[in-house]
C-alpha cells in the first residue's frame, strides 16, 4: 500500500450568512493515496467544491480534520489565465507567487508547456488560444509549481464536447506520465469513469461518501480506450443509480 | 512583417481609410460652417456683436492678450492649478480606494463619509476655502482636488472591488497574501478603469480649477471669464472659454495618448 497523502477525517463544514446556516460537507471522511487519481461525482449544489477548498486549505472545517502531506495545486472550472500576461508569463505566476522564480524553475517550467504542446504559444496571449488550448496552459499552470497533488474542480466542464474528449485525454495522459496524485471533481459519470483509479460518489448537501468504487480497468489509462470497454457501461449504470437515490 | 493582401482586403482597406478621412472632413465643416454663420450674422448686423462677439474679434482679443504679455500668464496660471489639482486628486483618491480595498472595516466605516461628500456640491465650501486658503492658487487647487478626489476613490475602489472572484481564489490557493494579491492582480486588473478614471478626471480638475477662478482669484482664465463679465466685455469671455475650449481637449488628447502607450507597452 502506498503511502496517504490527503485525509478527511469527521469532516464537517458550516456556512454563516446572515439569512442563516447551511452544511455543506458532514462527517466526511475519505483518503487519497500518492500517485492516485480519485474522482469525486456528486448531485450539484452537494458540497463538491467545498470539499476541494477544504483540501487546498482554503478553508477550516468547522470540526473534525483535513491532514494533507505535501503541496497541492488548484485547477477551476474557467481557466483564469490572466489576459494581460503572455501563456509563458502566465505559467510562472505560481513560481512568482511562491517566490521560487529562479531560472531553473522557469526552464523546468517552460520545458514541462514545450513537452505538452504549448511551444508555438509560450508568446501568445490567453484571448488568442482556443478554450482548449488555455485549459492545457492552465494544466501546465498548475504542474509549475510542482505539487505533490492536483485537486481539477471540473476543469473540462466550459468546454464543448469534442474539445472536452480531447483536453480530457490531454490531461490524463499528462497527470498520468507525470505521476501525479489527483482529485477531480466532475459532474460527468463518464468522465470520472474514464480517468479515475478510484470513483467517490457523494450523498445530496451535506455531502457525506455514500458510495466508493475501485474501478477494475487494470493499467488502461487511456479515456479513449475504457469508453470502448464493456465494464464502462456497466459502471455507468451502477454510478447512475447510485447518484439518483 | 509585410504581407500581401487579397484585392477584396485592400479594397476594404482602402473603404476603411476612405471612411476616416470623410468624419475628419466633415468634422473641420462642420466646425468652419459654424463660424462661419457666427461671422456673418454679426458682420451683416442681424446680431449685435456686442451680445454674441465674433471669430473675429475672439482674435483680435486673443492676439492683443498676446501683444499686452498677459496672454500665457493667465493660460499659465489655470493650467498649474489644474495640473497640480489633478495630480493630487489621483494620487490621493487611488490611495485613498487602496486603503479602502485593503480594510473592510474601513471600507464600512466611512461609507456613508464617502457618499455624504460625493453627493455635497463643492462650491457650498468656497466661503471656508477662502477663510483658510486666501485668495491664492492654494484656494484654488484645493478647490480642484476636492472636485477630483472623490470620483477618483469611488471609480478605483468600484475597480478593486470588481477583481475576478476565480482569479483571487487562484492566487489564494497558490498560497499568495493580499500584497501580492494587490501587485500581481488588483491593479494590472484594474489599469483600464484606471484611464477611464483619468478620462473623467480631466474633466473635474477644469470644473475644479475654474470654479476656483471663479470664487477667488486675480489671474487666469476664470478669472479673465468673471473680470470679462462683469464689465460686459464679452469679447474677453468668449476668448477665454475658447482658450479653455482648447486646453481641456489638448490635456484629454495626452490622456488618450497614455492609454494608446500603455496599451502597447502591455502587449510588447
Ligand atoms: N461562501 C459561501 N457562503 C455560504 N454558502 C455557501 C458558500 N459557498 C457555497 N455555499 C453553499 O454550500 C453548498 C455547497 O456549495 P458547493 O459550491 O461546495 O457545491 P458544489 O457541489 O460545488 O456545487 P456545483 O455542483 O454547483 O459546483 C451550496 O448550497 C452553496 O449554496
Ligand atoms: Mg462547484
Amino acid at each position: 500500500m502506498k503511502n496517504e497523502i490527503l485525509r478527511f477525517d469527521n469532516v464537517t463544514l458550516t456556512y454563516h450568512t446572515k439569512r442563516g446556516e447551511t452544511a455543506a460537507t458532514e462527517n466526511l471522511t475519505f483518503s487519497l493515496n500518492e500517485g492516485e487519481f480519485v474522482a469525486v461525482i456528486g448531485p450539484s449544489g452537494c458540497g463538491k467544491t467545498t470539499l476541494l477548498s477544504l483540501a487546498a486549505g482554503l478553508m477550516k472545517p468547522s470540526s473534525g480534520s483535513v491532514t494533507r502531506h505535501g503541496t497541492c495545486g488548484y485547477m477551476l472550472q474557467k481557466d483564469e489565465l490572466f489576459p494581460w500576461r503572455t501563456i509563458e508569463k502566465n505559467i510562472y505566476l505560481p513560481l512568482e507567487i511562491k517566490r521560487q522564480n529562479t531560472p531553473e524553475r522557469r526552464k523546468s517550467a517552460v520545458e514541462l508547456a514545450k513537452k505538452y504542446g504549448l511551444s508555438d504559444f509560450l508568446q501568445s496571449y490567453p484571448p488568442q488560444l482556443s478554450g482548449g488550448m488555455r485549459q492545457r496552459a492552465a494544466l501546465i499552470r498548475t504542474l509549475a509549481m510542482e505539487p505533490d497533488i492536483l485537486l481539477l474542480d471540473e476543469p473540462f466542464s466550459a468546454l464543448d464536447y469534442q474539445t472536452r474528449l480531447n483536453v480530457c485525454e490531454d490531461v490524463s495522459s499528462i497527470i498520468r506520465s507525470e505521476e501525479k496524485t489527483a482529485l477531480l471533481i466532475t459532474h460527468d459519470i463518464s468522465e470520472a469513469i474514464s480517468l479515475a483509479d478510484r470513483v467517490l460518489v457523494l450523498t445530496k448537501r451535506p455531502a457525506r461518501v455514500a458510495f466508493e468504487h475501485t474501478l477494475d480497468f487494470g493499467e488502461e489509462t487511456r479515456p479513449i480506450k475504457r469508453r470502448e470497454k464493456p465494464q464502462f457501461s456497466a459502471w455507468f449504470e451502477i454510478l447512475w443509480k447510485e447518484l439518483n437515490i | 512583417m509585410k504581407k500581401e493582401f487579397s484585392l477584396e482586403h485592400r479594397r476594404y482597406l482602402a473603404k476603411k481609410k476612405q471612411n476616416a478621412a470623410l468624419v475628419w472632413a466633415l468634422r473641420f465643416g462642420i466646425l468652419a460652417l459654424l463660424l462661419g454663420i457666427w461671422e456673418a450674422v454679426t458682420a451683416f448686423g442681424w446680431a449685435d456683436p456686442f451680445l454674441t462677439s465674433s471669430p473675429s474679434r475672439i482674435c483680435k482679443t486673443i492676439m492683443s492678450l498676446y501683444s499686452d504679455g498677459t496672454l500665457f500668464y493667465h493660460i499659465g496660471v489655470t493650467l498649474l492649478e489644474t495640473l497640480i489639482g489633478f495630480a493630487i486628486a489621483v494620487v490621493l483618491g487611488c490611495a485613498v480606494a487602496l486603503l479602502l480595498w485593503w480594510s473592510e472595516t474601513v471600507r464600512k466605516v466611512l461609507e456613508p463619509y464617502i457618499v455624504v461628500l460625493n453627493a455635497l456640491p463643492k462650491i457650498a465650501l468656497g466661503p471656508l476655502i477662502i477663510i483658510w486658503f486666501g485668495t491664492g492658487s492654494e484656494a484654488i487647487v484645493f478647490m480642484t482636488v476636492l472636485v477630483g478626489i472623490i470620483v477618483a476613490t469611488l471609480h478605483m475602489l468600484n475597480a478593486f472591488m470588481a477583481t475576478d472572484g476565480g482569479k483571487l481564489l487562484l492566487l489564494r490557493s497558490m498560497g499568495a497574501g493580499k500584497l501580492q494579491i494587490l501587485q500581481k492582480l488588483v491593479i494590472p486588473s484594474s489599469l483600464p478603469s484606471f484611464i477611464s478614471m483619468l478620462k473623467v478626471n480631466v474633466g473635474m480638475a477644469w470644473i475644479g480649477s475654474i470654479m476656483g477662478e471663479y470664487i477667488v482669484s486675480r489671474a487666469g482664465l476664470g478669472y479673465l471669464i468673471v473680470y470679462g463679465g462683469q464689465v460686459f466685455k464679452l469679447d474677453l469671455v468668449m476668448s477665454a472659454t475658447f482658450i479653455l475650449c482648447i486646453l481641456a481637449a489638448g490635456m484629454y488628447a495626452l490622456v488618450v495618448l497614455l492609454e494608446k502607450v500603455i496599451v502597447k507597452n502591455a502587449e510588447s
